[in-house]
């Protein structure tokens, strides 16, 4: 468990980073809080030649929340969010989400630019990007672009990202007050990355019918998805036992998780049902 | 007036915890020798093959990498790993060579040893090696070692390496009688000891001493010091193995494994120190694993509810090779599964089947794990079929005083037999219920509070320990008035310096600060046996005992030669020794270190035993269950250090549930070992299991030892499986929902709950 020999790099600037990560031709990767790439490197399951480490960068480790909504820099840390109090009105559905990552030592250095880019199926943060249908700035050689998260997710820890590109900016749209949300995973320890996990949030209209509901999942297939059906089953009626039930079984027909050493799919899929009932519950209270 | 001491009995902090507190420790890998290299082994990754070829001419053309072996480099014959318990010649043909030879069989068997200037180095260097196997067809359960999908041992002509019998009664005619049988099938998964610090060594060659020293034993440091002269050709006296600060054993670290010796012939053969260290992923595929068994039992019961026979075959999966202790655990399955109940008729098959994995060997309760979930689940089936209270179903089988010494089943072959020595079953067990609450919490049972549902559970266990034949301590007491007390018992983190001052404190009636124990070579005393079995405080404790009335003697020889008496009227009394008003000080007592050697022999086991009871609830919507309260009594005989055996107990019931909840070394129909890390085995945290309660009775103390103590490291873990079990049961009582394996994962409990709802509904 020894990592191969590489080079290392710190620049200053996103610029130089860039330039750096185009010289070696796909060889080189960007290391942020190193919590998912140094187990890579020590299983060396990863061999670049050359690490860029982004901790010399500036202005990437800020969360700006405005009338556009919250702004999550690439270097924002789970326990900036964490201790960030604003984000309870803000955004409590990404406060909540977070607590659920991994454990403190890890919530020391993780980010928010690596998670992203990392792009875990199981991951909390790709999960909200997906559900919230954040937009993330990236850059590259070719200059800076804004890619929604439903096409930055391309498949398992496989994003839009090319190989001198860098991820600035995760940007989630406001958050209305009176935004009903939930947001429940199940894993086997504390900590764990979950088996499953659901992300909701809806509004209400003048007639307390649902409108605008988006209800996401990780945990069930290689990237995190959005359960449009459940969606469409939401929007324009009032959450009563029948439509909770009605919803679950839609979640479990619409997705198909694979099977691995933890679990069988059904059992997945069955829990996502589980979840997202028990989520729609919690959201009305 | 007469001092007396009693540092025995007295919840003593331990004196190794300031040192490794403040990380002063000193572990394997702290060790480190002038000039030294750095080995790491190339695995194969093959679970079944024939090996072709392996070229290391690219490894070596690496900077930095100085010789890579492989088993055509040690000797016309690859020297092989013998049995240190239960060494029967039929078991031969399966041991390990240390380093692959014509075939490997699992993923994980050293093929090769690179030896580097670094670590790192040596690594680049394996992917370097070219291997060259040929698949065979792997066997990786027992469906495929009994279909011969492929044998491992050819000449052998089967995958069955041996079956032990456990016999007691006539259990054939028993069963034909009686008026209740229930025929079951259980399976207990592969798990593993995953002790904190992973193995390692470091050996050194001094060639013009003609001295091989190796930093890193634990456990067994003088059998495996007889093991590697004698594969090295070296006398005894020419190696000694170092025992320094060791995180953790569980059974399993001390062993003698491939890397004991190809360390320290690795630094005979380049003349230079050459050091190890196993990371996880090799700990993972290379150490012991335990506990793979399932099994075919029948139980026999009267109408009244008397436990009448147990009958049934038993396959336990041993891995690839049978090491040092591969016996163990298979061979207790079948002898212990009475445990503390009168069962007078066993018949009990064990047959060891050889597979395309890791091999096996003892984890902490070994065998005993896995009999206690049979049993206990068992029981309450029976319980619920006679509709008789499974509380009092129990109570009126547990073994009663009156009745001991009492037999358990004999075993063959390597035959042995032995007995339970001394209890008051009745009295932990009622004394479990009332600590627990039972009666009051009985309400619960099966009540939906919150989305979980709620279930109780109660069973019994016992715990041998003490495995013979001796131990051997010498006494020194040091010209200043200090003692050194030098013990063959070995440390593997459970406190053994603390417990042995505490015992030689009250022994020489001296202060627990002037005693150093020192354990740590096999230069130490003439012989040891070290630390399994529950056995260095019964046996390096009692050697102490017996050295310290040797040291006595000696004190009122000296004293009285100087005080003009006979060595009778000498008194000894807070570290002097004294006659007709006249004191000699220990220190400066004598000119010269006053020494003694004593053995303590023994093979009578000590049996702790004690009775534990849970409280869980099930969500059936995740299959998640929480452990909400978990008691554990046990009767110890005689408790040395309260504290010390309060962690022990609260850390072995933990990593019970660890095997009951989350631990599971997965293979693929390949041999494959699909969890090769801590994010795919699981370990049970800091949080997952907060509530858990542990008391230590002293009712009995052991007849057989002047302690009167009981080994008891391993009780708190041997039930627990079969608690959880049948609470879990319990809690789902509704749906039938009967778990018969383990691990309990959630989604297998899922599973569970969605058979038993469809089921019910097509009623
Ligand atoms: C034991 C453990 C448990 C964990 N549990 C969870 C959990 O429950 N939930 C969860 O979500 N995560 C979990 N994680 C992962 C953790 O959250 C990681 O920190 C996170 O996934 C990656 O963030 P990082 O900053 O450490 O990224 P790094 O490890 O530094 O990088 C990860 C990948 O992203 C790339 N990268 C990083 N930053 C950028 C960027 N700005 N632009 C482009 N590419 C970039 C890297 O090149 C690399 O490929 C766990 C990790 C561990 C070790």
């Amino acid at each position: 468990m020894k990592p191969p020999i590489f080079e290392y790099a710190s620049p200053s600037t996103v610029a130089e980073a860039v330039a750096l990560l185009a010289s070696k031709d796909g060889n080189a990767k960007v290391i942020s809080g190193g919590q998912s790439l140094m187990p890579m490197l020590a299983f060396r399951l990863a061999t670049p030649e050359l690490l860029v480490d982004l901790k010399h960068l500036k202005n990437l480790d800020a969360i700006s929340i405005g009338e556009d909504g919250v702004r999550l820099g690439a270097k924002v840390r789970w326990c900036d969010i964490e201790s960030d109090a604003r984000l309870a009105v803000s955004h409590p559905l990404l406060a909540e989400a977070i607590k659920h990552v991994a454990h403190y030592q890890i919530r020391n250095r993780g980010t928010v630019g690596g998670s992203v880019a990392h792009a875990d199926p199981s991951a909390e943060m790709p999960g909200i990007a997906m559900t919230c249908g954040a937009r993330m700035t990236i850059v590259g050689s070719a200059g800076a672009r804004i890619e929604a998260a439903a096409d930055f997710f391309t498949g398992p820890l496989q994003t839009s990202l090319q190989p001198d590109e860098i991820l600035t900016e995760v940007h989630l749209p406001p958050w209305p007050a009176a935004r009903r949300w939930a947001f429940l995973e199940f894993a086997r320890r504390k900590g764990d990355f979950a088996m499953a996990g659901i992300a909701l949030h809806y509004d209400l209209d003048g007639a307390g019918r649902i409108v605008d509901a988006h209800v996401g999942a990780i945990g069930v297939a290689d990237r995190p998805i959005r359960l449009a059906a459940v969606e469409a089953m939401l929007n324009g009626n009032r959450l009563d036992d029948r439509l909770i039930a009605a919803a679950s079984a839609k979640a479990r027909q619409s997705v198909d998780p694979p099977s691995d050493i933890h679990a069988p799919g059904a059992y997945r899929a069955a829990l996502v049902a589980t979840l997202l009932a028990r989520g729609l519950k919690k959201s009305a209270v | 007036m007469k001092s007396f001491n009693s540092y025995i009995g007295r919840p003593m902090e331990r004196v190794e915890d300031l040192r490794m507190v403040r990380g002063r420790g000193t572990y394997v890998a702290d060790v480190n020798r002038p000039n030294q290299l750095y080995a790491v082994i190339l695995r194969s990754s093959v679970a079944h093959g024939i090996i072709r070829s392996i070229d290391s001419s690219e490894a070596l053309a690496l900077p930095g990498v100085r010789r890579v072996l492989t088993a055509k480099d040690l000797g016309s014959k690859v020297p092989v790993i013998p049995l240190r318990l239960q060494p029967l010649p039929q078991l031969e043909p399966f041991h390990q060579p240390v380093l692959a030879d014509e075939k490997v069989r699992y993923v994980g068997e050293p093929v090769a040893l690179v030896i580097a200037d670094s670590a790192a180095i040596a690594e680049d260097a394996l992917e370097r090696i070219v291997l060259d196997i040929e698949p065979l067809p792997a066997v990786a359960n027992r469906s495929q070692a009994e279909a011969k999908r492929a044998v491992l041992f050819e000449e052998h002509g089967s995958n069955v390496a041996i079956t032990w019998s456990a016999f007691r009664g006539n259990a054939d005619e028993a069963f034909k009688t009686a008026d209740y049988v229930r025929r079951e099938t259980f399976k207990v998964q592969r798990h593993a000891a995953m002790f904190m610090e992973p193995r390692g060594f470091v050996a050194e060659w001094d060639e013009a001493a003609g001295k091989l020293t190796v930093w890193g034993a634990a456990k067994t440091a003088w059998h495996n010091r007889r093991t590697l002269a004698a594969q090295l050709g070296l006398a005894l006296e020419a190696v000694d193995l170092i025992e320094v600060d060791v995180g953790g054993g569980f059974g399993s670290r001390g062993e003698f494994y491939p890397e004991d010796y190809l360390i320290p012939a690795a630094a005979r053969i380049v003349g230079r120190p050459v050091k190890w260290t196993e990371d996880r992923r090799e700990h993972i595929m290379s150490a012991n694993h335990a506990r793979d068994v399932e099994c075919d039992v029948e139980f026999a019961v009267s109408r009244d509810g008397r436990f009448i026979g147990l009958r049934g075959q038993i396959w336990a999966d041993i891995g690839a090779y049978i090491r040092t202790n591969g016996s163990v655990g298979p061979r207790n399955v079948a002898q212990f599964m009475s445990g503390p109940y009168c069962i007078e008729h066993i018949d009990l098959k064990s047959s060891m089947l050889t597979t395309n994995k890791t091999p096996c060997g003892t984890y902490r309760g070994p065998g005993r794990y896995e009999t206690d979930f049979i049993r206990e689940r068992m029981i309450d089936l029976a319980a619920q079929d006679l509709k008789i209270d499974r509380v009092e179903l129990r109570r009126r089988n547990l073994v009663a005083d009156a009745q001991m010494p009492y037999p358990l089943a004999s075993i063959t072959p390597y035959d042995s037999s032995t007995e339970l020595d001394s209890g008051d079953y009745h009295a932990v067990f009622d004394r479990c219920l009332k600590e627990f609450g039972w009666d009051e919490r009985t309400r619960l049972r099966g009540q939906l509070i919150d989305g979980y549902y709620h279930g109780l559970a109660i069973g019994s266990f016992i715990e041998g320990g003490a495995a013979g034949p001796k131990e051997e301590a010498r006494l020194v007491l040091e010209t200043d008035g200090a003692l050194s007390v030098y013990i063959g018992s070995s440390s593997v983190g459970q406190g053994l310096e603390t417990i042995m001052a505490q015992i030689a404190a009250d022994a020489m009636e001296m202060s627990y600060d002037k005693i150093t124990i020192r354990h740590g070579s096999t230069s130490y005393v003439k012989d040891g046996y070290g630390a399994y079995h529950s056995r260095s405080t019964v046996m390096g404790g009692s050697a102490i005992l017996l050295a310290a009335d040797k040291l006595k003697d000696l004190i009122r020889k000296t004293a009285g030669a100087r005080l003009g008496c006979k060595a009778e009227q000498v008194v000894i009394d807070g570290e002097q020794a004294s006659f007709g008003g006249e004191h000699l000080a220990f220190a400066g007592l004598s000119g010269v270190p006053l020494e003694v050697e004593a053995e303590f022999f023994n093979k009578k086991y000590t049996w702790a035993y004690g009775t534990q009871a849970a409280h869980v609830a099930v969500d059936p919507g995740t299959g998640h269950v929480k452990v909400i309260d978990f008691i554990s009594v046990e009767d110890v005989g005689r408790m040395i250090n309260p504290l010390t055996l309060h962690g022990q107990a609260i850390g072995s019931i933990v990593q019970g549930l660890g095997g009951a909840f989350l631990e599971h070394l997965v293979y693929d129909d390949e041999g494959q070992l699909l969890t090769g890390s801590f994010a795919d085995y699981l370990m049970p945290t800091a949080s997952d299991f907060p509530n858990i309660r542990s008391i230590t009775v002293e009712l009995k103390p052991c007849p057989n030892n002047p302690l009167g103590a009981k080994g008891a490291g391993e009780g708190g873990l041997i039930p627990v499986g079969g608690v959880m079990a049948n609470a879990v049961a319990d809690a789902l009582s509704h749906l039938n929902v009967q778990p018969m394996e383990l691990p309990l994962s959630p989604p297998r409990l899922w599973q569970l709950v969605e058979q038993a709802e469809t089921a019910r509904s097509a009623d």
